[in-house]
C-alpha cells in the first residue's frame, strides 16, 4: 500500500502529489465506477464523490458524527506536548466537532456575529486591506498572488474580529499551517500547533475577562447559554475554531480564484465589465475550486451503497468531488461564471454548514473586485511552478503571476 | 406564485435572499422565512426561482397560484 497508487478505488491517498495538484480525473473515474471508494492509507477511509451521496451524508448526523472532522490519524496529541494540547484535544473545536445537543446551542452562539449583515460592517477595512497589500507589489509588475495576496487577507481580518493585532497574522498563519497542512500527517507537528494557539488564546481570554472589548472573545465570555455563563474550555475551543478554521480555507478559495482568473482573459473581461455579476461568479468558483474536505465518523455499522462500513470507520466528505459531479451540475468541469443556477456544497450542507460563509464570501468578493481594479491583466508566470497544498484543504500555496 | 421556506430544513445557507431581497429575511442567526404571505410579484418570479434552484438544502418550495 505505500508508493504510487495503482487503484484508486480500493487505495486512494488524497495526499498523493498528483491527486493534490489535479484531482478532478480521479474524481470522474470514481464517481462511475467506484462512487464509495476505500482505502487502508492514513488510518483508513472510504470517500464518496457523488454530489447525492455527500449530500445524503452530511445531513444525516445520527450516523455520522463530526466528532472527528481531521482527514488523516488525529489520535490524542504526543504526552509531552504540553496541557493546553490535552485541553485541545478534550474540548475539540465546537461547533464544528460537536454532534446535537452541544452542537445546537454552540453554533446559536457563533452564528449572529457571523451573519451577513455583520459581516457587511467588516468590508469597508477589508478592502481597504486589500488595497494596501495591492499597493505593496503593483509597481512591480509581478507578485505571488498566493503568498503576497490571498494568503495575507484573512489572518488579518480574523485578527480583527478576535481584537488580536493585525501583526500576528504571520505567526496565525504558521500555526495554522501547522495544525491543517505540514502537521496533518504529522502529529509532533500537529501537537506543537496546538499548544501554540491554545497557550495564546488562553491569555487573551485573561485580558478579556479584565477587560472586556468590542471583540469576539468578549462576546463568547459575556454570552450565557441556559441563564449561565458559557464554560471556559468551550470559550477557547471556539477560538481555536475561528482561528483554524478560517484561514487557510478562505486563503485557498481566493488563491484559487486568481488562478482560474489568470488564465481565462474572457471571465476577467467579463467581470470587469459586468461588476454586479460578482456574486455569481464568486459561488462559481466556489464550485469550481471547492478547498474543503471534511471527516465523520460512523457510529454504528451499516451499509452504503452496497458498502458495509463499520462503527469507527471514518469517512472523508469530498465536498469538492460532489461539486463537480455532473449528475448534479450540467458541464461540471467546466467554470461557467454566470451560472445561475449553483446549489454547490462548498460550504457543506445540514446542520454543519459553515459558519463563516458569508465572512469568506464577503472575502472572496472584495479581494477579487480590489486585485482586477488594479491588475485587470495578468497572467500565470509559469504554469507549472504553481504549488498546491491539498488533504484537508486544497488551494494554491506559491503562484507568481506576472501584469503589464 | 407563492414561496414558503421549509424552517426544518433551512441552514442559513443565505443564498434565498442574496437572489432575492425583497421575498427572504433573515433572523439573527441567519435563518431565512418568506417575506409576508410569500406571495411573489410578477416581477420578482425569477428571483424566486433562482431562490429555490440555489438552496443547497432544498428547503424553499413553490406553489403556483394563479392569476386571482
Amino acid at each position: 500500500m505505500d508508493g504510487t497508487v495503482e487503484d484508486w478505488a480500493t487505495d486512494y491517498d488524497i495526499f498523493d502529489p498528483a491527486y493534490v495538484k489535479d484531482p478532478y480525473p480521479v474524481w470522474d473515474e470514481l464517481r462511475q465506477q467506484c462512487p464509495v471508494a476505500h482505502t487502508e492509507r492514513w488510518g483508513g477511509s472510504w470517500m464518496p464523490t457523488r454530489y447525492a451521496d455527500l449530500f445524503n451524508i452530511a445531513r444525516d448526523v445520527q450516523h455520522f458524527s463530526s466528532r472527528n472532522v481531521l482527514v488523516a490519524p488525529a489520535g490524542p496529541p504526543p504526552e509531552d506536548a504540553g496541557a493546553e494540547a490535552a485541553t485541545a484535544f478534550q474540548v475539540g473545536a465546537p461547533p464544528i466537532t460537536s454532534d446535537p445537543p452541544v452542537h445546537t446551542w454552540a453554533r446559536r452562539l457563533l452564528l449572529p456575529p457571523f451573519s451577513i449583515q455583520a459581516v457587511a460592517r467588516l468590508e469597508p477595512e477589508t478592502r481597504e486591506l486589500c488595497r494596501s497589500l495591492i499597493d505593496g507589489f503593483v509597481d512591480q509588475g509581478r507578485a505571488d498572488a498566493a503568498a503576497d495576496y490571498a494568503q495575507q487577507i484573512p489572518p488579518r481580518v480574523i485578527a480583527g474580529m478576535l481584537g488580536i493585532p493585525k501583526e500576528m497574522a504571520g505567526t496565525f498563519t504558521d500555526w495554522v499551517q501547522g495544525f491543517l497542512e505540514f502537521g496533518l500527517t504529522n502529529a509532533d507537528i500537529r501537537g506543537e500547533a496546538a499548544r501554540s494557539i491554545f497557550g495564546f488564546l488562553r491569555e487573551r481570554v485573561e485580558e478579556r475577562k479584565e477587560r472586556p472589548g468590542d471583540d469576539l472573545i468578549s462576546y463568547l465570555l459575556a454570552s450565557e447559554v441556559n441563564g449561565r455563563a458559557v464554560p471556559e474550555p468551550h470559550v477557547l475551543g471556539t477560538c481555536f475554531l475561528l482561528l483554524v478554521a478560517g484561514i487557510d480555507t478562505t486563503w485557498s478559495s481566493i488563491g484559487s480564484a486568481l488562478w482560474h482568473l489568470a488564465q481565462h482573459p474572457e471571465d476577467r473581461a467579463r467581470l470587469v465589465a459586468e461588476p454586479e455579476l460578482m456574486p455569481v461568479a464568486v459561488e462559481e468558483l466556489l464550485r469550481a475550486y471547492s478547498p474543503v474536505t471534511m471527516a465523520r465518523v460512523v457510529t454504528e455499522d451499516l451499509e452504503y451503497n452496497g458498502r458495509k462500513i463499520a462503527a469507527g470507520d471514518k469517512v472523508l466528505m469530498s465536498f469538492p468531488a460532489a461539486n463537480r459531479d455532473p449528475e448534479k451540475f450540467p458541464d461540471a468541469d467546466k467554470v461557467i461564471i454566470d451560472r445561475a443556477e449553483n446549489p454547490h456544497i462548498a460550504f457543506g450542507v445540514g446542520i454543519h454548514r459553515c459558519a463563516g460563509s458569508n465572512l469568506a464570501r464577503m472575502e472572496m468578493q472584495v479581494s477579487i473586485e480590489e486585485w482586477l481594479a488594479r491588475i485587470p491583466e495578468f497572467r500565470l508566470e509559469d504554469p507549472d511552478a504553481v504549488t498546491w497544498a491539498g488533504g484537508q484543504v486544497r488551494g494554491p500555496r506559491s503562484m507568481p503571476v506576472v501584469f503589464p | 406564485m407563492r414561496i414558503k421556506v421549509d424552517g426544518e430544513k433551512c441552514q442559513g445557507h443565505n443564498r434565498c435572499f442574496v437572489a432575492a431581497r425583497e421575498l427572504f429575511e433573515l433572523d439573527d442567526y441567519g435563518y431565512s422565512h418568506e417575506v409576508g404571505d410569500g406571495v411573489v410579484p410578477p416581477a420578482l418570479e425569477e428571483n424566486a426561482r433562482l431562490a429555490v434552484a440555489n438552496c443547497p438544502e432544498r428547503a424553499i418550495s413553490i406553489e403556483e397560484i394563479g392569476e386571482a
